[in-house]
């Protein structure tokens, strides 16, 4: 076991500035305003940096530099961008415990995860789309004999990125990686609980990328995603976040006339069928970690398996296996790898949590185990933590339905095939779900089902680069991950190609 | 729209004073709740106008207030009404429940806007009675 130093703190391996100005043009650009908000530690509620407050005027500069950059960017081989990429990805893998550690010290998930996930993910992620533009082609069309239909990918230009605060740096480089593969250059809004991960990374890769390429303004929604997400000045917006902000953008992308990718969450079930109790092996000990995957970063994932939907005739043993392992997560420190659970993001997403607690008891849901905030000591007494919660219920309840974004499992049982996928297809959402059997058959009719666009099947939460990932119904537009997502950035231009040395004949 | 016979939507004190000051900034002003990840379930609070509505919401009801006490700093005194509003589809799976909105610390991402004031609009829920159940 380690316990990592806090940035701050003698012997820390990460450490944060002071304070953060706006990464504009490839250089630090004090906010037009002057003013800068407080940067809170999850792990302890004690700030450590503050940020510049950006608005519509330092949109407009970043605007200005990434204008300015991307002609040329656009122009550059392919080569050369997926250079870029792997010198990025090389630098990266170069400091991947500082960057664990610093989006640990923002975020609070446990470093364990920064460390053997996040960090991993984002790394292999510019090195996928690196490969990935490389083996792009276009395409040809032969009309007839003497008409050619030549097919071109083309960069945007410029584009809009708003990123949330549940992976600060994966999300981005979700983000990031095909943008700059295909040729554009972006403005990025960072959350506001998570402003300066992003910006410890850019003071790593910032030399790597051409001026103006990657622009990072931070600040409030209101205040600087909005003149970003209504720009005139931007070809593309893509959004990770809540429904009533994604309609808000496709409503400002409608009156630019500018396509959206949009990934709104989900609450995705996580079914298990009776024969996976079948055994007691290595694929039920696999089953039940599935189950208590609700607690991976705290429950802050847009396809937290936050409803478990387990067969009746198995239900009393598996779940009472399920809860040991889910008693079983380690709650602490996040700077500790051994450390299972950290901190949720912010205080208020601590109390949205505990308000959800409320409403599932006053709905007569049964909390089996966990159900309130975890109170730590000394210096995480500050933090944001709650226990790890099993609730038995009806998937009527609102805890079924809504993603709580916290460490909280709703639990229910089914009959059969056919009650299983009319319980997980009754969502307003369809990003996530998992399916759990060892029969082959069942899996794949259960996963060709599930109106969902991703279905782990004995698996969950995994997401490597290659494997598209992306909603269906409420969860959004697009798909990101895979090699399609050069697609949401690229413009088709075709040029239609005579040879023929004859007219027509009409005129 | 809803049965304006029940009240589904309340607000705390402290929200109330919160919407009177925002009101001063941002004019008049309205509520949609949003659903889905990260910030999800919260109530976004807009300049009224700023968020299209359509036949995909339902009017929930509307938040009657008062910019006072009138020794209040900056108050004006004047009676104003903030509308709240949520998806139809999503109305579906809330309609059993009465909705507060209140304020607490925090740091909400969307484009809601308190944030900047370093607090975030919640909701609190709690279930209908019968009484209003009927109603409804």
């Amino acid at each position: 076991m380690t316990v990592y130093a806090a940035p701050g703190q003698p012997g820390a391996v990460a450490e944060y500035r002071a304070r953060y100005d706006h990464w504009i043009g490839g250089e630090y650009v004090p906010p037009a305003s002057g003013q800068y908000f407080e940067n809170p530690s999850p792990v302890t509620g004690q700030t450590f940096t503050e940020v510049a407050r950006g608005n519509a005027e330092d949109i407009e500069r970043a605007l200005d530099a990434a204008h300015g950059a991307a002609p040329a960017w656009g122009r550059t081989s392919v080569t050369e961008r997926a250079n870029v990429l792997h010198r990025i990805a090389d630098r990266m893998e170069a400091n991947l415990e500082k960057i664990a550690v610093a989006e640990t010290w923002e975020n609070g998930k446990p470093v364990r995860e920064t460390l053997a996930a996040d960090i991993p993910l984002a790394i292999d992620h510019f090195r996928y789309f690196a490969g990935a533009i490389r083996a792009q082609e276009g395409s040809i069309s032969e009309i007839d004999e003497d008409t050619v239909a030549y097919h071109f990918h083309e960069p945007l230009g410029v584009v809009g990125q708003i990123i949330p605060w549940n992976f600060p740096i994966l999300m981005a480089t979700w983000k990031l990686a095909p943008a700059l593969a295909a040729g554009n250059a972006v403005v990025l809004k960072p959350a506001e609980q998570t402003p300066a991960s992003i910006l410890f990374l850019m003071d790593l890769i910032g030399d790597l990328l051409p001026p103006g390429v990657v622009n990072v303004v931070n600040g409030f929604g209101v205040e600087a995603g909005k003149p970003l997400a209504s720009s005139s000045r931007i070809r593309k917006i893509a959004f990770t976040g809540e429904t009533t902000t994604g309609r808000l953008i496709m409503q400002y992308a409608s009156q630019n006339i500018i396509p959206v990718t949009l990934e709104l969450g989900g609450k995705s079930p996580n079914i298990f069928f009776s024969d996976v109790a079948s055994a007691r092996d290595d694929y039920y000990d696999k089953a039940l970690e599935g189950f208590t995957m609700f607690a991976l970063n705290q429950g802050e994932v847009c396809t937290c398996p936050s409803r478990a939907l387990i067969q009746a005739d198995i239900y009393d043993q598996f779940l009472g296996d399920a809860l040991e392992r889910t008693k079983a997560v380690k709650q602490g420190n996040p700077l500790d790898t051994d450390t299972m659970i950290g901190a949720q993001a912010s205080n208020d997403q601590l109390e949205k949590i505990l308000s959800y607690i409320d409403i599932g008891k006053a709905e007569g849901a049964k909390v089996l185990t966990g159900g309130h905030r975890a109170e730590l000591d000394g210096d995480l007494a500050g933090g944001y933590y709650v226990t790890p919660t099993v609730f038995e219920g009806k998937n009527s309840m609102r805890i079924f339905q809504e993603e709580i974004f916290g460490p909280v499992v709703s639990v229910t049982e089914f009959a059969d095939f056919d009650d299983a996928m009319k319980i997980a297809n009754d969502t307003l959402y369809g990003l996530g779900a998992g399916v759990w059997s060892r029969q082959g058959e069942t899996a794949y009719r259960a996963g060709r089902t599930i109106e969902a666009g991703r279905v782990w099947t004995n698996c969950y939460h995994a997401y490597p680069a290659a494997a598209a990932f992306g909603g269906y119904k409420g969860s959004g537009v697009g798909r990101e991950n895979h090699k399609m997502m050069l697609d949401h950035y690229q413009q088709t231009k075709n040029l239609l190609v005579s040879y023929s040395g004859q007219k027509l004949g009409f005129f | 729209m809803t049965d304006d016979t029940i009240s589904r939507v309340a607000v705390t004190d402290a929200a109330a004073g919160l919407l009177a000051r925002l009101r001063r900034q941002h004019g008049e002003l309205m509520f949609h709740q949003s659903g889905g990840c990260c910030d999800g379930s919260s109530p976004m609070c807009y300049p009224d106008g700023d968020f299209l509505l359509g036949d995909a919401d339902v009017h929930l009801g509307d938040l009657r207030l008062v910019d006072g006490p009138d020794d209040a700093p900056g108050a004006t005194g004047e009676a104003f009404t903030v509308a709240v509003w949520m998806s139809r589809a999503q109305f579906e799976y809330w309609q059993h429940t009465h909705l507060t909105i209140d304020v607490v610390p925090g740091r909400g991402a969307g484009f809601s806007v308190e944030a900047p004031e370093g607090v975030r609009f919640l909701i609190r829920s709690r279930l209908l009675t019968d009484s209003e159940w009927a109603g409804a």
